[in-house]
């Protein structure tokens, strides 16, 4: 007599274990196949084929009509069973309950839906079967439909990638800062994100979504939390799954996660087994189908009476997208005793990381060239021991002797229209042109291009040009270089970012070619200061690499409290500011109020958790931070100049407000410190500031380069100019050279020397058409820096991070 | 025996960043890598006292901010020529919510 096997969910791992079954144990089982979608077996897989057109459903049946009439089963499909009766020993389905020897629960998961305002609206749906699918198709025959998907992992893109192969146009929404973080590093995400957009797919990453728009009951569009609104017709939602506990958790079966289930695939219940997503094995929940096969065989087996145990193995992920080739498989975190390989191709967008432990590689990366994942993939699952390839492992397992990574491989991957020289307008094709038309010395190139004959700064790039060209010939001088991430000089980064339109770190470190994975404390914050000041108000400036000071908004002190020095513009201030001050003081108990070098006051040894606080109330008064702690525009000394002095010829405290409220808020590659004295006696000590001006009868001697803290430096003179407009348009002109030019921690009269007076003079002063865009590129990026950071940061979103995550002192000591 | 305490989620610590947790053995900072690994370690430099929760977080390190120094967060060493450790704290996410096991605190006080 066959024994009644009632399976819940006709899924990919329940077809599966259905094969097995009557394969091992043909006519034991009369089984009965509940599925709530109305139809059976499908290769859920390839829904995205079907979605994208490449595939029809019809291909993709696992188990069609036949093969459950040969095989016996009772088909119920289209129909949900609503509860497990363990008593009674039934099923019960929507159309009656069904005795049972054993049960299979193999329900899958749900989709996760956020909760966000308009999540019920119609248009707004899951990505997770056939239904889905079609509703996703339908939008094609549109004209002109918009699709917003939120979520940019596997599912996701798929989703959109189909969208968009049917007409669609689609914007990708994801809230982390690059896509896939689960499987992906940034580098990865960077380069995943580029194949997308060249597929014109828009796409969103650090997005957070705040309200799904509807008129009359239906989807119109999106509203992110900086107040963006998308429109669209059709959102899906594939932010992650849940396995589908409700029926087991409901028959009082163990449930965490998801469906208790022991090595053999059985529940609490001894009758009951489960297995796919709707399970937690030893902790783990599973989304791919490998392991689930896995699982099919053990329950089947479990089933047949015989041992088998499951157990888990490392699977590897792909998308499948077309033209995005990206492979992940393992763990890819750092940790004491890993190892990256890092192997970089900017010119043909390839990247691959290899993390090893001890002689076992453990985790691998890679997009562009995914030919070896497979390989990678089983010496990570066999614990194969790779000491002995260590050093040509990342060429895979064809390795024909194959090249270490190539320290001009940033420069080969430029085109020929990429602009190498920034002061000259001079392409790489023009250099590469003069070479092979003779020249083989860089004074040959600068003579006949002028590329690198003006500040020099993108020489390291010119030699590199030639080395490509000329070959073997021509050796590239040994420059230091930026860090230990990359044989690439500052300059040579700088030049990059600019000609290659970089936007992000992670463009930065692939198309640079970066050994590293994610930089270190030594490049990131020069990057992110280079980012800043070439993207204005298009690079998301990075907290996480800055410095403490300027993360904190204060200086650091010995004993981790913060000194807060608000501005003072220029030098002055009122009883009102004073008596604020003194207010705050006493308020947060401030150890030291101390007057600085730079005529400001500053307020040492305030603890961290106070810092909004004090803040508030000194804006409160109309105060606002003063930067003490950027690599940004410190202070300008003013003396007290023609309003008192009996030799002043200008209003030089005037002056120096004015330029002080023009230039606060600028990023730097280092700090920048201004002053005006009113005549000559120089009591602003203008001559040793990176700008400093002295007031004449006829008007303004503009200073730069000066310094007085490790290195005595006295200014040059850089011009003479006769009104204040000038010496402000002048001033910002010349700190915007500085801010586009400069290595990051360079301080002025540092860069002074590099690139020459004269190359400044040519550009701030003789070219008038070079001064006026200077400034206007200055101003530009004010509108983005003049911010108070001290306000933006007493909102409640920042206002959090100042303050511990926990407080268990007393939950401890009970 | 652990005591897996919840400290708070994950979001509430910037990637690459990191949050300071008050106990009564002191401050410990808690850290969140790009690979949304989370890490817990003394917030005191053995150097001169310096808070690591306020350092530059690379890989599975912490550069310190006062002199730089670079600790690892999985073992609590320095790294490089320098020498000294930190005491590190088991931690786990589960659903996105930050548990630490609170019972190496009770250990550290009867230590
Ligand atoms: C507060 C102040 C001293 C004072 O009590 O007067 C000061 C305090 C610090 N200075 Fe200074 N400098 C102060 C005026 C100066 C001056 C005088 C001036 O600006 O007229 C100089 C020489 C002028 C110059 O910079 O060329 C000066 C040259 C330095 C240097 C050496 C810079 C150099 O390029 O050689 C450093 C180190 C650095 O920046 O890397 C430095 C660094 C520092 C830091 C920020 C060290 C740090 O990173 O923690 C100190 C912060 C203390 C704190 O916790 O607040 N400080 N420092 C002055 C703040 C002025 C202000 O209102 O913002
Ligand atoms: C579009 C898409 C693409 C994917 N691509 C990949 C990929 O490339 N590689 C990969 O490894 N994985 C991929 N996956 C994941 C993979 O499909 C799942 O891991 C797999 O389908 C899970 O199998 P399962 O049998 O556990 O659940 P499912 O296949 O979801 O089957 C569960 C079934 O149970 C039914 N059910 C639920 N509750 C009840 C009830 N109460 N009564 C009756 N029936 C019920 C459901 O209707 C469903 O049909 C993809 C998933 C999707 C949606
Ligand atoms: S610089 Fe000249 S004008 Fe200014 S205070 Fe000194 S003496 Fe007076
Ligand atoms: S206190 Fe950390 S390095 Fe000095």
């Amino acid at each position: 007599m066959p024994k009644n096997l009632i399976v819940i969910g006709a899924g990919m791992a329940s077809g599966r274990m259905l094969e097995h079954l009557f394969e091992t144990q043909p006519g034991v089982w009369n089984v009965t196949l509940f599925n709530a979608e109305p139809r059976g077996n499908y290769n859920r897989l390839m829904l995205s084929p079907v979605l994208a057109g490449d595939k029809t459903y019809a291909e993709i049946v696992t188990h069609d009509a036949n093969w459950y009439e040969s095989h016996g089963v009772t088909c119920r499909f289209g129909e949900k069973v609503l509860r497990i009766d363990r008593e009674a020993q039934v099923v019960v389905g929507e159309n009656g309950a069904v005795p049972y020897d054993r049960i299979v629960i193999a329900t899958g998961s749900n989709p996760f839906m956020i909760p966000l305002p308009g999540h019920d609206l119609d248009g707004v749906i899951p990505y997770r079967d056939l239904d889905d699918t079609e509703t996703m198709m339908s939008l094609g025959a549109r004209p002109g439909a918009r699709a917003i998907v939120i979520g940019g992992g596997l599912l996701g893109l798929e989703a959109a990638a189909g969208m968009k192969a049917q007409g669609v146009d689609v914007t990708v929404i994801h809230v982390m800062g690059h896509l896939m973080e689960r499987q992906l590093d940034e580098a990865a995400g960077y380069l995943l994100k580029k194949s997308l957009e060249e597929k014109d797919i828009n796409v969103l990453t650090s997005a957070n979504s705040q309200e799904i728009l509807g008129t009359d009951g239906r989807v119109s569009g999106l509203r992110l939390d900086d107040g963006t609104e998308l429109p669209c017709d059709l959102l899906v939602m594939a932010v992650g799954i849940r396995p589908n506990v409700a029926l087991a958790q409901e028959a009082g079966l163990a449930v965490g996660r998801g469906i208790h289930v022991d090595d053999a695939m059985i529940t609490s219940d001894a009758n009951i087994l489960a297995l796919g997503e709707c399970v937690e094995h030893q902790g783990a929940v599973f989304g791919l189908v490998a392991p689930l096969y896995d699982q099919a065989k053990v329950a089947a087996e479990t089933l047949g009476g015989r041992p088998a145990a499951f157990t888990p193995k490392e699977v590897a992920t792909k998308l499948k997208v077309t033209g995005c080739d990206l492979f992940s498989a393992g763990d890819f975190a750092e940790g004491e005793g890993r190892e990256d390989i890092v192997f970089r191709d900017p010119a043909r967008g390839v990247y691959k990381r290899l993390v090893l432990e001890g002689s076992r590689l453990i985790g691998a990366v890679m997009y562009g060239d995914t030919g070896d994942g497979t390989w990678f993939h089983g010496l990570i699952k066999d614990h194969s021991d790779v000491s002995d390839m260590r050093d040509t492992l990342i060429f895979g397992p064809a390795f024909q002797g194959g090249a270490p990574s190539d320290p001009l491989a940033a420069v080969a991957a430029l085109p020929g229209d990429a602009e190498i020289c920034g002061c000259n307008g001079i392409c790489k094709s023009t250099i590469v042109d003069a070479i092979n038309g003779g020249a083989t010395t860089l004074s040959d190139v600068r003579a006949q291009t002028k590329a690198s004959a003006s500040c020099g700064t993108c020489t390291g790039l010119v030699e590199q040009v030639m080395a490509l060209t000329l070959g073997d010939g021509f050796e590239v001088q040994t420059v230091k270089p930026m860090c230990p991430c990359t044989p690439l000089t500052h300059m040579d980064v700088r030049r990059l970012i600019k000609s290659r339109a970089l936007k992000s770190m992670a463009a930065v470190m692939q198309e640079c070619g970066w050994t590293t994975s994610c930089g270190c404390a030594s490049c990131r914050p020069a990057l992110n200061y280079y980012l800043l000041c070439d993207w204005p108000g298009e690079y998301q400036d990075d907290d996480q690499s800055r410095f403490v000071n300027e993360r904190m908004h204060s200086n650091i002190q010995k004993d981790g409290t913060y000194s807060v020095v608000p501005r003072m513009w220029g030098g002055i201030t009122t009883p009102d500011e004073l008596r604020a001050i003194a207010d705050a003081a006493d308020k947060y108990a401030v150890q030291t109020v101390k007057v600085t070098g730079g005529q400001r006051i500053d307020l040492l040894g305030v603890r961290k958790q106070d810092l909004p606080d004090i803040w508030a109330d000194l804006n409160a008064a109309g105060m606002v931070s003063g930067q003490a702690y950027a690599k940004g525009l410190r202070t300008v000394k003013t003396c007290v100049g023609s309003d008192h002095c009996r030799f002043g010829t200008q209003d030089s405290t005037g002056l120096g407000i004015r330029m002080e409220k023009a230039l606060w808020g600028a990023w730097t590659p280092a700090k920048v410190k201004m002053a005006v004295s009113g005549c000559p006696r120089n009591c602003a000590e203008s001559t040793c500031k990176d700008v400093g001006v002295i007031c004449v009868d006829s008007g303004y001697v503009l200073h730069i380069g000066g310094a007085a803290g490790l290195h005595i430096q006295g200014t040059e003179v850089m011009c003479t100019v006769r009104t204040e407009d000038e010496v402000l348009e002048y001033t910002a002109a010349v700190v915007q050279l500085y801010r586009e030019e400069a290595a990051y921690l360079e301080r002025m009269y540092k860069w002074m020397d590099n690139v020459g007076l004269d190359h400044i003079v040519e550009r701030v002063v003789t070219d008038a058409d070079s001064r006026r865009a200077l400034a206007d590129r200055f101003y530009y990026a004010q509108k983005f820096m003049q911010q108070d950071p001290w306000a933006e940061r007493t909102k409640p979103a920042y206002r959090a991070l100042y303050a511990p995550l926990a407080d268990l002192t007393l939950e401890a000591a009970e | 025996m652990t005591d897996w305490t919840d400290i708070g989620a994950l979001e509430d610590i910037p990637e690459r960043g990191a949050r300071i947790i008050k106990t009564h053995i002191g401050c410990i900072a808690i850290f969140r890598t790009a690979e949304n690994e989370v890490f817990a370690i003394d917030d005191a430099c053995p150097h001169k006292g310096g808070p690591l929760s306020e350092g530059i977080v690379h890989g599975r390190s912490v550069t310190c901010p006062l002199h730089n120094m670079v600790l690892r967060l999985d073992t609590g060493l320095a790294q490089g020529a320098d020498s000294g450790a930190v005491n590190t704290y088991a931690t786990r996410i589960e659903s996105g919510r930050i548990l630490l096991d609170t019972a190496q605190l009770r250990r550290e006080r009867v230590a």
